[in-house]
């Protein structure tokens, strides 16, 4: 077929080319731009001189930071959490979803549990309640207040229930009559076959942890117990003074606020950049198949 | 008894049994303790201890000068965010389905889907560099073409739509996933006959592709409906500063301020309690209505 486009569909053609990706520009250039300014001199950030490439390229910003002892620190937390959180998340996530994925003929108390979870979707008891309880299940102030407290992802299990239905009954059939029982389906079979799904869920799960603040301001006293996003809140979004006290003179030429601010974000940032794109291909097939039935 | 926790059906209540507790110790318990929304709750005396003063905290929060106006700028920031947050996705997807360079597609896909994985943490330190009056890129730019520079976070003109358009750009990527996977859904025999019929290109996307896109539109406008009080604590929470409270504060930055920051914790709960009884109302009618208009189970 030889079709000729019209000079109309030639123009639509490169007019949506340029929208869309001025549209990807825009996700893209403000982090190159916070990228270009904490390796720049501050001098050049102050002045205005710095777009999309670094002027009088430095690396004081990052020398700055990373020799601050409570950035370390609630890195060091944000590090222990996210895998720890990470397992436990996961976990349940799946031991959650495979009773909740079978048929009410099968499990007759599904509907039941499956409502019991979904509740806590609908309502919720709100922040005080919430906080005086783990108060009072003593984790304030541990690691554990920012990993048992959410230990059951609601929405991802639904997630994971839903890819867990669209997997094919035979199979697991059979087992059941070879004389497997429910955990090796679960182990062997289900598993196994979910790997969208749950690479879907992990990259939600280790994103969700590192990203998580709020629960490391309302649930730890001390800044030292901060995880990296709490440190980073107070740093960053509040836009509060940093801590200059202690620093050589020389430093405080070389970094700004501005230029140690952008540092930051971007230190703050770059585990989920390298992370991303391998997980990607991964969760738009998970979200379709977990979130849309026919 | 037996046919309900004997045989196969052990394994499986075992499975849930540490979710189940979690579950309960984590929101369930915190549930009943909404009575503190009906006492003068002071932590020494506990729950059980404090003083009972019934609407107490209910009347105090209706004689707050400021609550209709907090309650006026949850619905208004968060109805804009509904409505441009359903917009946005279904013209970008419209639109990269046009585009036929398979690496194309795929280089926006990741650039557009990445915000949605960075935190309003990074992100609003982002918008404080670029959108600061004196040095922000966004000013420099403004005045470079004959603009006065805008003060966009600490002008109560500007902040509401700020946090709109700021929220649309960052989950808009990712909410045309959806979309996309309902447009590749579609039968391409239904291409095919409208060409036989006649139809050029926006015809075919007119009768085709958009009808074949409609239930999910609906489904996900239902289930919007239950987000009408939510302005989005994480954003305006790090956004937002006292010379926008009159235009940017929210319920739930509200309800942060008095519950964690002032201490008082029977009227952040009262407060919390309306919201989550209006919330409840509202998501229950959009999970019926769901069901009811696309036949939607949420499992």
């Amino acid at each position: 077929m030889n079709i000729q486009l019209s000079w109309s569909r030639r123009l639509f053609i490169v007019i949506n080319y340029a929208f869309l990706i001025g549209l990807a520009a825009t996700c893209l250039f403000p982090l190159i731009h916070v990228l270009a300014i904490s390796f720049s001199s501050s001098t050049a950030a102050t002045s205005g001189m710095v777009k999309l490439w670094p002027v009088d390229f430095t690396f004081a910003s990052y020398e700055f930071i990373l020799h601050k002892k409570e950035f370390i620190r609630s890195f060091e937390v944000t590090l222990l959490r996210t895998p720890l959180g990470f397992a436990v998340n996961m976990l349940l996530t799946v031991l959650c979803a495979y009773p909740l994925s079978k048929e009410q003929r099968e499990f007759r108390l599904r509907t039941t549990y499956a409502w019991y979870f979904i509740l806590t979707i609908l309502f919720s008891g709100g922040l005080i309640p919430w906080y005086m309880t783990v108060k009072t299940t003593g984790l304030l102030n541990t690691i554990w207040a920012l990993i048992i407290p959410g230990a059951v992802p609601v929405f991802n299990v639904i997630l994971m229930l839903n890819f867990f239905r669209g997997l094919p009954k035979d199979i697991e059939e059979s087992a059941f009559l070879d004389g497997a029982g429910h955990w090796t389906v679960l182990w062997r079979m289900y598993v196994p076959l979910s790997l969208p799904v749950i690479a879907t869920v992990s990259l939600f799960t280790l994103v969700g942890h590192w990203n998580a603040w709020f629960d490391g301001l309302v649930l730890m006293n001390f800044p030292e117990k901060y995880p990296l996003s709490t440190y980073l809140q107070l740093m960053v979004a509040n836009s509060s003074s940093l801590n200059f006290s202690g620093q050589s003179l020389f430093e405080l030429i070389a970094v700004s606020q501005r230029t140690a601010r952008a540092a930051q974000i971007f230190l703050g940032a770059l585990p989920i950049l390298l992370v991303y794109p391998f997980l990607q291909k991964y969760f738009v097939k998970g979200i379709v198949l977990g979130s849309v039935k026919s | 008894m037996n046919k309900i926790f004997g045989g196969r059906g052990l394994p499986l209540h075992l499975m849930l049994l540490p979710g189940v507790i979690l579950v309960f110790i984590y929101a369930y318990v915190p549930m009943a303790g909404i009575v503190i929304a009906f006492e003068k709750f002071v932590p020494i005396k506990g729950v059980f201890g404090s003083k009972w003063i019934g609407l107490g905290n209910f009347r105090y929060v209706a004689d707050m000068p400021t609550i209709a106006e907090v309650v006026r700028n949850t619905i208004f920031i968060a109805s804009m965010k509904i409505v441009a947050g359903l917009a946005m996705p279904i013209a970008a997807a419209l639109l990269l389905n046009e585009v036929r360079k398979t690496f194309v597609k795929k280089g926006i896909q990741t650039l557009i889907y990445l915000p949605h994985f960075l935190s309003w943490i990074i992100l609003s330190g982002i918008l404080l560099d670029i959108l600061s009056p004196s040095e922000g890129i966004v000013n420099r730019i403004l005045q470079a073409i004959g603009f006065d520079s805008v003060f966009f976070l600490g002008d109560n003109r500007w902040f509401p739509y700020v946090l709109v358009v700021s929220d649309v750009w960052k989950e808009f990527g990712f909410g045309t996933i959806v979309y996309l996977a309902a447009i590749t859904g579609i039968n391409p025999v239904l291409y095919e006959a409208a060409v036989m019929d006649g139809a050029n290109h926006w015809r075919q996307v007119w009768h085709v592709t958009l009808p074949g896109i409609v239930p999910i539109v609906v489904l996900l406008a239902t289930l919007s409906l239950g987000n009408v009080l939510n302005g989005g604590f994480e954003q305006v929470f790090n956004l937002y500063s006292p010379s926008v409270y009159k235009s940017g504060d929210i319920l739930d930055t509200l309800i942060y301020r008095m519950g964690i920051l002032d201490a008082q914790y029977g009227v952040a709960t009262a407060i919390g309690l309306l919201k989550s009884v209006v919330s409840l109302v509202l998501i229950s009618t959009s999970y019926y209505l769901a069901y009811r208009l696309a036949n939607y189970r949420i499992f």
